[in-house]
C-alpha cells in the first residue's frame, strides 16, 4: 500500500475512536510535555550558566606569568622550561605580541596593589585593581548602581559594596553590613576619594624608554641621591583624586577570594601611575630594567573553545598560562549528567503513555477483528495490516508529540514566570532560566513518533497473524 | 454470447481440510477433487457443515489445505507464501460473502476504493473504477452512504461493486442471498450472472438452496461430510426468462 494511502487510512481508523484516541493521544502529549519542560528547564540553566560564566571572564580568560615570577602557573608540568634567568620578561612588548595572536581579544595588565585611600580624611587600606573597558560587559557591573567609567584614563573610581559600606562606616560593628545597594551606597557616587600610592620614577641617569604618563611628578623626592647604575629609579610617594562614580554588589574578582580588589579604577590611568610594584623590587629580576615588567597579564580570548590553541601559542613563547577552561568541561558534564537525570524523569510519563498506546490499539485490534478479515480477503497483505497499526501509533505519536511540545512550552513559560515573580520578590534581576531550542522540538516529536511506533509493533504485529477466515466469523 | 477464455481454471486434487478439535479432527474438507473451467459458473451444493465454505476459503487462498493441492491459473496455492496469497487474492479473487463484510465505518466508494488501494492504483484510476463498479450493480447514487444507511440488497450489490474492483478472473460467492429476502436474492443472483456472462469471470457460488442454483449455475457440485456426494450439469434458465421479460 502506498505511504499517503497509508496515513489516510490510519487517520480515518483514528477519527472513527476520537474520543479514546484523543485521550491516548493526550497521554501521549503530557508524556512528551514532561520531558519538553524538564529537558527545557534543564537547558535553560545550563544556557544561563554558560551565559553568566561566559560574562564572568573567567572561562574566556588565560593568566600569564613569567617564569621570573615566583607566582608562575604550571611549574611542575613544565620541568623542562627554560630557566627563570633566561625566560624573556613580561613587558610590553611580550604583551602586544600575545594581543596580535589570532582568537585574542586582549591582553591587559594585571594591575592590582595595596594602596591607602582617604575619604572624608579617614585613612582605608584596599586592594586597587585596574580594570579595560571591556569589562563594562562582565556580570559584577551589570546592575550597579552608578555608571562604568567614562574613558579608559578618567580619574575615576568603581566601589566594591563591602568597601563602601566600609567608607559609610557600615559594617564597623560586628553582624553589622547591609551588602545591598542602598539610598546610603548612593551617596558616595560622584564623591571624591585619594589614592595614596608609591610612584615609581626612572632616574635621570637612565630614563624610561617610555616616557609619558607619569603624571604630576610635584613632590617627587628630587635630590634623593641616585644609585650608580643603569636601569635606576626612584620610588616616589604620590596621591591622585579620583571621583566614585559606581558601586557593584557583585564580587568582580570573587575567584581571587580574600586578595580580591575592592577599588577599580581605569587600567590606562591606573598604568599611567606607575606605581611601584612588589615585582620591580623582587631579586629574581637578572636585570633592572626602566621598562618595568608586569606582574601577570590577562589574555581575553574570543570563545571559551579557543583557549586552548592560545594557551598553547602563549606556552611557546617562553610564559607560564593558567586558565579554568578545565572547570568549564567539569561543568558540561555536570550538565550532561542533570540534562539525562531530568530527560529520564521526564520520560517516565511518556513511558506510562507508550502503555495507553499499547492498550489503545490491542483494544481496537479486538473491535476491528472483523474489519482486519476483510482487509485480507479483499488482498491485504500481513504487512499492509502491520504497516497500518504502525501508521496509526505514529499518527498518534506525531499528533500527541506536537501537543506535548505546545504543552510542554507552555509548562516551561508558566515555570519561568513564576521563577521571575520569585526573583523579583528577592530583588534579583530577571533570568531566563528555561529554553526551547528547534532540536528540542524537533527531537521531542520525533522521540513521541519512535516510542508511539515501538509501543504499536505488537498490536501490528499481532493484528498481522490474524487468521482472516476466524476474523470474518468473528462477531 | 461468446465467454472470454481468459485466466479462471480452478482444480483440486485430493484437497483436505481438518481441524484439530480435542482428541478428534473435524474433517471440513476431506479429499475433494474438483476441476472448474474458466468463465463457468458452478454452484456448490450441501447441508450446512458439509464443508462447502471451507473449500470455498481454499480456493479464495483465505486458508491452507492440510494437504492436497489447490491449483488456480496453473499456480499451486498450497505452495505460495502469505505475500503470495495475498497478492493472489488481491488481484485473482473477488469475494462477496453472507454477512456482506463491508467495512462500517466507511462510505461505498471508500469501500469499493479499498482494494485498489491494496492493489497500489493510482487514486484518480481508482476513484473512477470505484464510481463505475457501484453504477454498475445499480448504486450510482449512495456512493457517499454508510453501509448501515442501506438495506441488504444494497450492501451486498455494494459488496458485489467490490470484489469487481480490481477486476479478477474469479468470482466466489459464498451464501450470498443467504441474509436476503428471495426477490432481493434474485436481483444479486442476476447480477453475478451478468458478471459471470458479460465479464467472463468463473463464479463459484456456495449455496444451501438447490433451485437457486439450478435456475442459474452450469454444473451442480453436491457436498456432504467434506466429500463430493454427486455432480450434475445444469441447462441454467434465468437469463432466457430475463431476456423473454
Amino acid at each position: 500500500m502506498k505511504a499517503d494511502d497509508l496515513v489516510d487510512l490510519a487517520a480515518r481508523n483514528l477519527r472513527e475512536s476520537m474520543f479514546r484516541n484523543s485521550l491516548t493521544t493526550l497521554g501521549i502529549g503530557v508524556g512528551v510535555a514532561s520531558l519538553v519542560a524538564m529537558l527545557s528547564l534543564g537547558i535553560g540553566l545550563q544556557q544561563l550558566a554558560d551565559r553568566r560564566l561566559a560574562r564572568s571572564g573567567l572561562f574566556d580568560t588565560i593568566v600569564v606569568t613569567s617564569h621570573r615570577s615566583l607566582r608562575g602557573f604550571g611549574r611542575a608540568d613544565n620541568r623542562n622550561e627554560a630557566p627563570p634567568a633566561e625566560s624573556p620578561p613580561l613587558d610590553e612588548t611580550a604583551r602586544a605580541e600575545m594581543a596580535r595572536l589570532p582568537d585574542v581579544f586582549e591582553a591587559v595588565p594585571d594591575l592590582r596593589f595595596i594602596s591607602e585611600v582617604r575619604y572624608e580624611g579617614k585613612p582605608h587600606l584596599a586592594m586597587v585593581a585596574g580594570l579595560p573597558l571591556s569589562a563594562r560587559d562582565k556580570d559584577a557591573f551589570e546592575n550597579m548602581q552608578g555608571s562604568f567609567f567614562s574613558s579608559d584614563a578618567a580619574d575615576e573610581a568603581i566601589l566594591q559594596i563591602q568597601f563602601a559600606d566600609e567608607l559609610l562606616g557600615i559594617g564597623q560593628k560586628l553582624g553589622e553590613s547591609s551588602s545591598k545597594l542602598s539610598g546610603q551606597t548612593q551617596t558616595l557616587i560622584g564623591k571624591e576619594l585619594t589614592l595614596r600610592y608609591a610612584e615609581r620614577v626612572p632616574s635621570p641617569a637612565a630614563p624610561a624608554q617610555e616616557g609619558g604618563g607619569a603624571g604630576d611628578r610635584s613632590g617627587a623626592l628630587k635630590d634623593a641621591p641616585q644609585p650608580p647604575v643603569m636601569a635606576a629609579f626612584s620610588v616616589v610617594p604620590r596621591e591622585r583624586t579620583l571621583r566614585i562614580v559606581a558601586v557593584t554588589d557583585q564580587d568582580p574578582e570573587g575567584m581571587r577570594g580574600a586578595s580580591g580588589a575592592r577599588v577599580f579604577i581605569p587600567l590606562q590611568m591606573g598604568e599611567n601611575l606607575h606605581v611601584m610594584l612588589p615585582s620591580g623590587l623582587r631579586g629574581s629580576e637578572p636585570d633592572f630594567s626602566n621598562v618595568p615588567a608586569y606582574p601577570s597579564l590577562s589574555v581575553r580570548v574570543k570563545s571559551p573553545d579557543r583557549v586552548e590553541p592560545v594557551q598553547d601559542a602563549i606556552r611557546k613563547m617562553g610564559f607560564s598560562t593558567f586558565s579554568i577552561l578545565d572547570a568549564t568541561r567539569g561543568l558540561r558534564r555536570f550538565f550532561a549528567v542533570f540534562d539525562l537525570f531530568l530527560g529520564i524523569f521526564g520520560s517516565l510519563a511518556l513511558a506510562v503513555a507508550a502503555l495507553g498506546i499499547v492498550n489503545t490499539l490491542v483494544m481496537a485490534i479486538l473491535e476491528r477483528r472483523r474489519e482486519i478479515g476483510i482487509m485480507k480477503a479483499i488482498g491485504a497483505s500481513d504487512g499492509d495490516v502491520k504497516k497500518l497499526f504502525l501508521a496509526e501509533a505514529a499518527v498518534m505519536g506525531l499528533v500527541g508529540g506536537m501537543l506535548g511540545v505546545a504543552l510542554g512550552w507552555a509548562m516551561g513559560r508558566l515555570i519561568n514566570a513564576g521563577a521571575n515573580v520569585y526573583l523579583h520578590r528577592q530583588n534579583l534581576p530577571s533570568e531566563e532560566l528555561w529554553a526551547v531550542p528547534w532540536w528540542l522540538v524537533a527531537g521531542a516529536i520525533a522521540f513521541a513518533i519512535v516510542i508511539s511506533m515501538i509501543s504499536g509493533l505488537y498490536p501490528a504485529a499481532r493484528a498481522a497473524r490474524l487468521d482472516p477466515v476466524q476474523a470474518l466469523r468473528y462477531e | 454470447m461468446e465467454k472470454s477464455t481468459r485466466a479462471g481454471t480452478i482444480r483440486t486434487e485430493s484437497v483436505c481440510r481438518h481441524y484439530p478439535m480435542g482428541d478428534g479432527v473435524i474433517r471440513a474438507v476431506d479429499g475433494i477433487s474438483l476441476e472448474v473451467g474458466a468463465g463457468e459458473f458452478v454452484a456448490l451444493l450441501g447441508s450446512s457443515g458439509s464443508g462447502k465454505s471451507s473449500l470455498l476459503n481454499l480456493i479464495a487462498g483465505l486458508d491452507r489445505p492440510t494437504s492436497g493441492a489447490v491449483i488456480v491459473n496453473g499456480d499451486n496455492l498450497a505452495e505460495m507464501s502469505s505475500e503470495e496469497l495475498s497478492r493472489y487474492r488481491r488481484h485473482s479473487v473477488g469475494m462477496v460473502f453472507q454477512a456482506f463484510n463491508l467495512v462500517g465505518t466507511m462510505t461505498l466508494l471508500e469501500n469499493v476504493e479499498l482494494p485498489m488501494r491494496f492493489a497500489e492504483t493510482e487514486r484518480g484510476q481508482r476513484l473512477a473504477l470505484a464510481r463505475e463498479a457501484l453504477q454498475r450493480v445499480g448504486l450510482g447514487g449512495r456512493m457517499t452512504h454508510r453501509p448501515g444507511q442501506l438495506s441488504g440488497g444494497e450492501q451486498q450489490r455494494a459488496a458485489l461493486a467490490r470484489a469487481l474492483a480490481n477486476r479478477p478472473s474469479l468470482l466466489l460467492a459464498d451464501e450470498p442471498t443467504g441474509n436476503l429476502d428471495s426477490h432481493t436474492g434474485n436481483e444479486i443472483l442476476d447480477l453475478l450472472h451478468e458478471c459471470n456472462e458479460r465479464l467472463g469471470m468463473t463464479l463459484l457460488l456456495v449455496t444451501h438452496e438447490r433451485s437457486l442454483a439450478e435456475r442459474y449455475a452450469e454444473r451442480l457440485v453436491f457436498l456432504a461430510d467434506g466429500k463430493v456426494v454427486g455432480e450434475q450439469a445444469n441447462a441454467p434458465v434465468s437469463w432466457q426468462e430475463g431476456e423473454r421479460q
